[in-house]
């Protein structure tokens, strides 16, 4: 166990994390060139392409320190927004260290800040890296004035890096042998393992990512997972080099992974802590939650025939993402579909795009929604996340939505933008702190459906970057609640309805109306869309009709050519949902979800 | 009806910047051409024997052949004009070996009017030719300038008397508007010149920009303004209502005619789905079932025929949903409309209760009525008949 180092990378997006991961991977060896590609940690192509971390992954690293002895390094990355933040704080616990990396050019950002101060409240032991020292615009006086400043960190600790160049690899490596701690624990005491993350796996089920803190387990044990105490027979365990790699067991202090002919993702929870089954430990690791979607939504298929497709695409899917949940929705204007909940909007996005992308489906998403508590007059409590299910508003006693608290770090420059964005969002009871010169601690509490809407966009929006946003939910408050219709030509779009604030309703129909306006084609004959409460129209705009597209000529008998022209706007007209009379364009969908200043 | 004959002709002297149609503007191999159209009609015609194409299989039976008569005769360019009366007539002689032509076919010659004297016209007329289509495009020298035509507006109106002179009594006129430095106000004098000549057919087309035409270049490069929708829209009504208001039957998009047997029978073939062949460079044929066209290239062609090939460029066998569509959007270019029934049996759509929603709202919307059987579309229809055939 002395030879085991437990470790993650931390940074403000774009500081260079997946580089410098990378870096550490090709100096130890544990990846030849030919294998070698850029964010090797990042398995996704949408986690390539957008440059963030959706799933958290793991790699052991065998490292030959300077005092000669051979070290188990394991780096634990991590995913980076606030929808997964309960991941992030799983991983970190499965450290005993990490790397903060710090951007040479730009310095001490928003999430360089908290996320230093989830490593602090998970008693890390935290290694400050200034990287892209070979910047032209690299100022290392000013991040070590920063460091110590705004980080309160002793600016002796850092080490100078280029993650690009592959400057100062070596003595990164040398600091996370020195000084980050090795793990404690005992292999004799009673298994305790947390589970940081689990994949799924075609072949071989549920593959779970866990660190060992007591006891060691191996192949044929009977494990029992201690939220459920659901038992599983180990079938395998081993640990993260570039693929799974086999081996006789885990102990104390390790991480690695656990197959246990668990079927599903879903059947594991992040957190969770395993145990073995005839010597159980005490109590569980602490700190473990369990998941709720916050946001719910309907995904249809654009074209109805594509419903079986979506079916065994959202199946699939699932397997490798516990914290989506799904059920069957249909609606009178979009046919059969699936109502979905989400961590977030990110989780939302990113279960879009891979459907999308992976089983090559065009779908629409209805209007997202928090799950709303309605107590009606003859005392029944009704939950409610559908706007389709929304109860007859003469039945009413009562409606209450869910609250949260948002806890928010920025300069004190954006502390007025910031307090106005949280009173528009309906924020109350406000708390202020100081936390450093020129830094603010600021939270409020606020309805949820503000802040799912499109409150973390318009956040780091007006801090430009330089706020960090987290939130916990608290409880149910009461608020004035209606249900606000979209018609089109008088047809009502279901998936565009919203349950929303009194106050809010007309606002919210008014950028619903004009979006539509902005994304709907013009048609052959006039469109009015309406916003509507009830039988009560709160907001409107109109598409004008065409009316002249005619070509004058079908050239000389070539009506070929006209034919696949025809052929290619038929296709494309096939990506629009029809809604009475009226073709809608997949766009005009999203945009409604958009947030509100864009 | 039986099929429609088509001749392509292409040369010019010049090419006008607008146009797309296949052409070179060079004279040189007009003799070797129609010693070729005749040796391609052989192709097609009685004199064929064995008929190898490889691609085309039509049956040596002359029962099965899908084009054995006609009673409709085109010729179209290029400019047909440039062929001397002796060339029409050893290619009309060929056609009358080859093919059995109707006794009352409508037989058409596309002409330019600056090449026309009245000997060529009446030669043209004692030939058999009973239909001229006079490419005026346009009364004003300016507009005529600005389209690349190397005929003059008084050149129109004497070529346009002269043929009436030498026995013409079915004229087509064939103009465009939507051109830059052009106005509605000139638009409508030029519909007024033309009327005064009471020509039994009208053309009137918008001008349109075709990829690889000069004129789609100056476009590109911001040299060129194109009629806004609302003042396209604006020309489109003017022009339907001044014609209609004179008598005219506006029988589709682009088209009028002064009585119904005075619509071009040729033209009306295409919106109907009836069969036809196309003879020459760049020529299309539809047989019922398959689209074919030949090469747009003259060489290529005069070496496939001199190696007694039919100079194909592709062959497209039309699938059902294919021919549907095709159906309906011809169908809603013309004012006669879509039959349902016949649309019906054929594809085995039933638009109105298919697309009820769609054809409710169009009815209420005033752009396509139902009527005798057939979805029509009205003027403001057919103003947005591309968009109609996506219902």
């Amino acid at each position: 166990m002395e030879n085991i180092r437990n470790f993650s990378i931390i940074a403000h997006i774009d500081h260079g994390k997946s580089t410098l991961a990378d870096r550490l991977i090709q100096y130890t060896g544990v990846c030849n060139e030919r294998n070698f590609q850029d964010q090797l940690l990042d398995n996704m192509d949408i986690e390539r392409e957008r440059g963030i971390t959706i799933k958290s992954n793991a790699i052991s690293l065998p490292y030959v320190a300077k005092d000669g002895k051979t070290y188990i390094l394991n780096l634990i990355d991590t995913p980076g927004h606030v929808d997964f933040s309960y991941e992030v704080s799983r991983s970190l616990a499965s450290c005993e260290g990490v790397l903060l990396l710090i951007d040479a050019a730009q310095g001490v950002q928003a999430q360089t800040l908290a996320n230093l101060y989830l490593a602090m409240e998970h008693n890390l032991e935290i290694i400050p890296v200034i990287n892209k020292i070979d910047l032209p615009s690299a100022d290392i006086d000013r991040v070590l004035e920063e460091i110590d400043s705004e980080l309160g960190l002793d600016t002796d600790t850092h080490i100078k890096a280029s993650a690009k160049e592959g400057i100062g690899i070596p003595d990164i490596l040398e600091a996370i042998v020195e000084r980050i701690p090795p793990p404690t624990g005992s292999e004799t005491n009673p298994l305790a393992a947390l589970i940081f993350d689990a994949k799924y796996d075609a072949y071989r089920g549920t593959i779970i990512h866990c660190r060992i803190f007591e006891g060691a387990v191996k192949a044929g044990d009977i494990i029992r997972f201690m939220y459920n105490n659901a038992t599983y027979r180990v079938e395998e365990v081993g640990h993260f080099l570039l693929q799974r790699t086999k081996r006789d067991r885990l102990a104390a202090g390790e991480v690695g992974y656990i197959i246990a002919g668990v079927k599903t993702v879903s059947d594991v929870r992040t957190g969770d802590t395993i145990t073995h089954q005839d010597k159980p430990c005490a109590q569980p690791l602490p700190g473990f939650k369990e998941v709720k979607p916050v946001v719910f939504a309907s995904i249809y298929p654009i074209a109805s025939d594509d419903y079986q497709d979506l079916a065994d695409s959202l199946e699939k899917y699932k397997l490798n993402d516990a914290s989506f949940i799904y059920e069957k929705d249909s609606s009178a204007a979009l046919g059969q579909g699936f109502r979905c909940g989400f961590l977030g909007l990110l989780h939302l996005d990113i279960v879009q795009e891979r459907i999308e992308r992976e089983y090559d489906l065009s779908i629409i998403l209805s209007v997202p929604s928090v799950r709303y508590r309605f107590t009606l007059k003859d005392n029944t409590v009704l939950y409610v996340d559908n706007p389709a299910h929304y109860p007859d508003q003469m039945s009413i006693a009562k409606g209450e939505e869910p609250f949260i608290r948002a806890s928010m770090m920025l300069p004190e420059r954006y502390l007025g933008t910031v307090m106005k964005l949280c009173m528009d969002k309906r924020g109350v009871n406000s708390n202020m702190n100081y936390t450093g010169p020129g830094r603010v601690e600021l939270s409020y509490e606020m309805p949820l459906a503000e802040v799912i809407f499109d409150f973390y966009d318009r956040f780091k929006s007006v801090t430009q970057g330089y706020g960090s946003f987290d939130y916990d939910i608290l409880d149910y408050r009461e608020s004035t609640l209606v249900l606000m219709d979209i018609l089109v030509n008088g047809e009502k779009v279901d998936a565009l309805s919203q349950i929303v604030h009194r106050d809010r309703a007309r606002a919210r129909a008014l950028i619903a109306c004009d979006r539509l306006k902005d994304e709907i084609p013009r048609q052959m004959y006039k469109i009015a869309i309406q916003g509507a409460i009830g039988s009560e129209i709160i907001a409107r705009s109109t598409i004008s009709a065409f009316r002249k597209d005619v070509t004058a000529k079908c050239y000389g008998g070539d009506i070929s050519r006209k034919r696949k022209l025809l052929e290619k706007q038929k296709e494309g007209k096939k990506r629009m949902k029809m809604i009475g009379s009226v073709s809608i364009p997949q766009s005009a969908f999203l945009a409604v979800l958009k947030s509100d200043n864009d | 009806m039986l099929p429609g004959l088509y001749i392509h002709i292409p040369f010019c002297l010049s090419k006008c910047g607008y146009c797309s149609f296949y052409s070179i503007a060079s004279t040189d191999l007009i003799d070797e051409f129609v010693q070729a159209v005749i040796l391609e009609m052989g192709l097609h015609g009685f004199s064929q024997t064995t008929f190898d194409t490889n691609v085309i299989n039509f049956s040596a039976n002359n029962e099965e052949r899908p084009f054995k008569s006609f009673d409709t005769l085109y010729l179209g360019g290029g400019t047909p004009s440039l062929l001397s009366l002796s060339q029409i007539e050893n290619i009309f002689q060929a056609i009358r070996n080859q093919f059995e032509i109707s006794e009352r076919a409508e037989i058409t010659m596309e002409v330019n009017p600056g090449d026309l004297s009245l000997p060529y016209l009446q030669g043209l007329h004692s030939l058999g030719i009973n239909r001229l289509n006079i490419g005026i495009q346009s009364f004003d020298d300016h507009i005529l300038k600005f389209l690349g035509r190397r005929h003059s507006s008084k050149e129109s109106s004497d070529a346009i008397d002269q043929a009436r002179k030498a026995g013409f009594i079915n004229l087509g006129l064939d103009l465009i508007y939507g051109v830059s430095g052009q106005d509605l106000k000139s638009w409508k004098n030029n519909l007024h010149q033309t009327l005064a000549f009471e020509p039994e057919h009208l053309s009137c087309y918008q001008l349109s920009l075709e990829t690889k035409t000069p004129l789609y270049r100056t476009y590109l490069q911001n040299r060129l303004s194109m009629p806004s929708e609302n003042e396209a829209l604006d020309y489109f009504m003017t022009t339907s209502h001044t014609l209609t208001d004179s008598g005219y039957d506006h029988y589709e998009v682009s088209n009028f005619a002064r009585t119904e047997t005075l619509r071009s029978r040729h033209n009306t073939k295409y919106w109907r789905h009836v069969p036809y062949l196309g003879l020459g460079p760049s020529a299309h044929s539809f047989d019922g079932a398959r689209r074919f066209w030949n090469k747009a290239d003259v060489c290529a062609y005069l070496t496939d025929i001199a190696g007694k090939k039919i100079p194909l460029e592709k062959v497209e066998a039309l699938t059902s949903t294919q021919m549907a569509l095709e159906a309906l959007f011809l169908g809603l270019r013309t004012r006669d409309g879509l039959d349902l029934h016949h649309y019906k049996d054929l594809y085995g759509v039933d638009l109105p209760a298919d697309k009820k929603p769609m054809i409710d709202a169009l009815i209420k919307n005033k752009l396509i009525e139902l009527k005798e059987g057939c979805l029509r579309p009205t003027l403001e229809g057919m103003a947005v008949a591309d968009a109609l055939a996506l219902i």
